[in-house]
């Protein structure tokens, strides 16, 4: 048996939930609302996060250009995901939706352009 | 001298809806002034996900909200000028401003929306002991530092405030590799939302300190350490608490503050609550056709609720130029009381106004199983129960412009929280 405790974050209240996981069954308590459950359940079985960060881009109006993963990638591979992120390099001009990492880190996501840059010379 | 009907200062998510509201509701003469050198705003430093879910119904980063923004005005050729800094305003609405190109002008305006948005609570108005080595930054500008221009500030890092932007810095400076030792709290509970505690601090182990303060900074050249402490009731430092902490970078995220220099200096009456102007329902300052929206108004935690209200200044400023005669009607004050810190808008003209009025205000402390009462003179005339109500998240009660009908001596409306029995 092994018990986990987390904070909600589906409204202010911030609900403190303990979950109880024993083989398959999974018990939450401390949620005042089915949300809190649900959280809970997704955070101790498969926790997934939007990374949002810049990348290097040449010839653009600044030194950075920013980026997200298009969906939720697996919470442990946030740092996998953020060294690649870190290493790629662009040209401008880019345009918001514009694909830089096609599977980003194995996930299977891809990382894309949250900001259009033109080309300055 | 130059006119235009609607002259916008400022060019963020404030500046830009208002814009767009102003031209769909008729008006074809509308300028904005931007000081930057892109439209925008604070939101292209935002590069975090989380905006738009009350606008766009999806979740947005800030480039991206501000861009749908940005497409809204080209589309309706909503001329701009970047690179422009406001200097003045006067009582009569003449702006002058000045931009590398045309140096000094003086433009008449037929109204004026002031959208210039807020700033952070600097050093300086902090009173932090310490020396005064190289490694201090507000939060917003080390987030625009690594952001937008590539620098990484620091590697260790110590932040004081747990305001929204000090805790996405938090996680932002972990992701680029530094370590965050510490977030640092005076109050007794966090001014963030709830997500971005679980989604910045708990998910990389950063603690966060509640009822500390920082007590000195170390280091003459760069910053080598800082000391916090924790502080009483009465937010003062309690001896024999220090507690060092070795780092290079300390990041502040102690509030905001409306900039409202120009808002001064044309003498429009001040709200020494929200540090912005005294508005009535049309978001209408104390000078005739001077309008405000947005964080300049008030500071705001989501931008949604900045373009719903900028939408409606918008609105507001096209009716004022569009208007041949107005006869103003009955009066009545609003304030804020028991809890309720207070109230955007001030005042309201029940006979002129729109059908609903949104009202917004902020709560002074965490309460749990509280009701947001309204009262008409003295008279309970709603009830919202409320299972936890906190600082850091604005709240709002909607009023119906039939509601007064039964009430045509009304004189004050006041907005309270109230114990649950």
């Amino acid at each position: 048996m092994e018990t986990r405790e987390f904070t909600c974050i589906g409204c202010p209240l911030g609900c403190q939930l303990t979950v109880t996981m024993n083989a398959d069954d999974i018990t939450v308590t401390g949620n005042t609302c089915p949300r809190g459950e649900a959280y809970a359940k997704k955070e101790v079985t498969n926790p997934t996060r939007i990374v949002t960060s810049s990348v290097v881009i040449k010839h653009g109006p600044l030194a950075r250009v920013s980026v997200k993963t298009a969906n939720d990638i697996p919470k442990g591979k946030i740092f996998d995901v953020m060294k690649e992120i870190r290493e790629t390099v662009i040209e401008a001009p880019v345009a918001i939706g514009d694909v830089v990492i096609a599977d980003v880190a194995g996930t299977g996501v891809p990382v894309i352009i949250t900001k259009n840059a033109e080309r300055v010379s | 001298m130059i006119q235009h009907d609607i002259v916008i200062i400022g060019g963020g998510p404030a500046g830009l809806a208002a814009a767009v509201a102003a031209r769909k509701a008729g008006v074809q003469d509308i300028l904005i002034l931007e000081r930057d050198g892109v439209l925008g705003g604070i939101l292209n430093q935002c590069i975090h996900n989380g905006f738009g879910l009350h606008t766009f119904k999806e979740e947005l980063t800030g480039p991206e909200y501000a861009a749908r923004f940005i497409e809204m005005a080209k589309e309706e050729n909503i001329p701009y000028k970047l690179n422009t800094m406001v200097i003045d305003i006067s009582k009569d609405r003449e702006v002058a401003f000045i931009n590398k190109e045309e140096g000094l002008q003086v433009i008449k305006a037929g109204a004026v929306i002031l959208a210039m948005g807020c700033r952070e609570r600097p050093r300086g108005a902090l009173n932090i002991p310490g020396y005064r080595p190289a490694g201090i930054y507000s939060a917003g500008t080390a987030q625009r530092l690594m952001n937008m221009e590539g620098y990484m500030v620091g590697k260790e890092v110590v932040i004081l405030g747990s305001g929204d932007i000090g805790l996405i810095m938090a996680r932002r400076m972990t992701l680029e590799g530094a370590t965050v030792k510490v977030v640092a709290e005076l109050m007794p509970y966090s001014g963030g939302l709830k997500r971005n505690i679980v989604q910045c601090l708990d998910d990389f182990n950063i603690p966060l300190k509640l009822s500390h303060t920082v007590v000195n900074i170390h280091g003459k050249e760069r910053v080598t350490g800082i000391t916090i402490a924790e502080v009483g009731p009465d937010r003062k430092p309690v001896p024999g608490t220090e507690e060092y902490y070795s780092c290079d970078t300390l990041l502040l995220s102690c509030g905001l503050i409306p900039e409202n220099e120009l808002t001064r200096g044309m003498g429009v009456a001040m709200n020494p609550v929200t540090s912005g102007p005294m508005v009535n329902d049309k978001l209408e300052t104390g000078t005739e056709g001077v309008f405000a929206c947005g964080n300049v108004l008030h500071v705001h935690d989501l931008v949604d609720y900045v373009s719903e209200e900028a939408t409606l200044a918008g609105k507001d400023a096209a009716a004022f130029v569009n208007q041949t005669e107005k006869v103003a009607g009955r009066v009545v004050t609003l304030t804020g009381e028991n809890g309720v810190r207070y109230t955007v808008p001030q005042s309201m003209d029940i006979d002129n106004m729109n059908p609903l009025v949104t009202v917004r205000f902020r709560v002074g402390d965490v309460y749990k199983d509280r009701s947001i009462c309204v009262y008409y003179d003295g008279k309970l005339i709603s009830k919202m129960k409320k299972k936890v109500l906190a600082p850091g998240e604005m709240e709002q009660v909607i009023l119906k412009k039939e509601s007064f009908e039964e009430y045509p001596e009304l004189k004050e409306i006041v907005i309270r929280t109230e114990e649950e029995k």
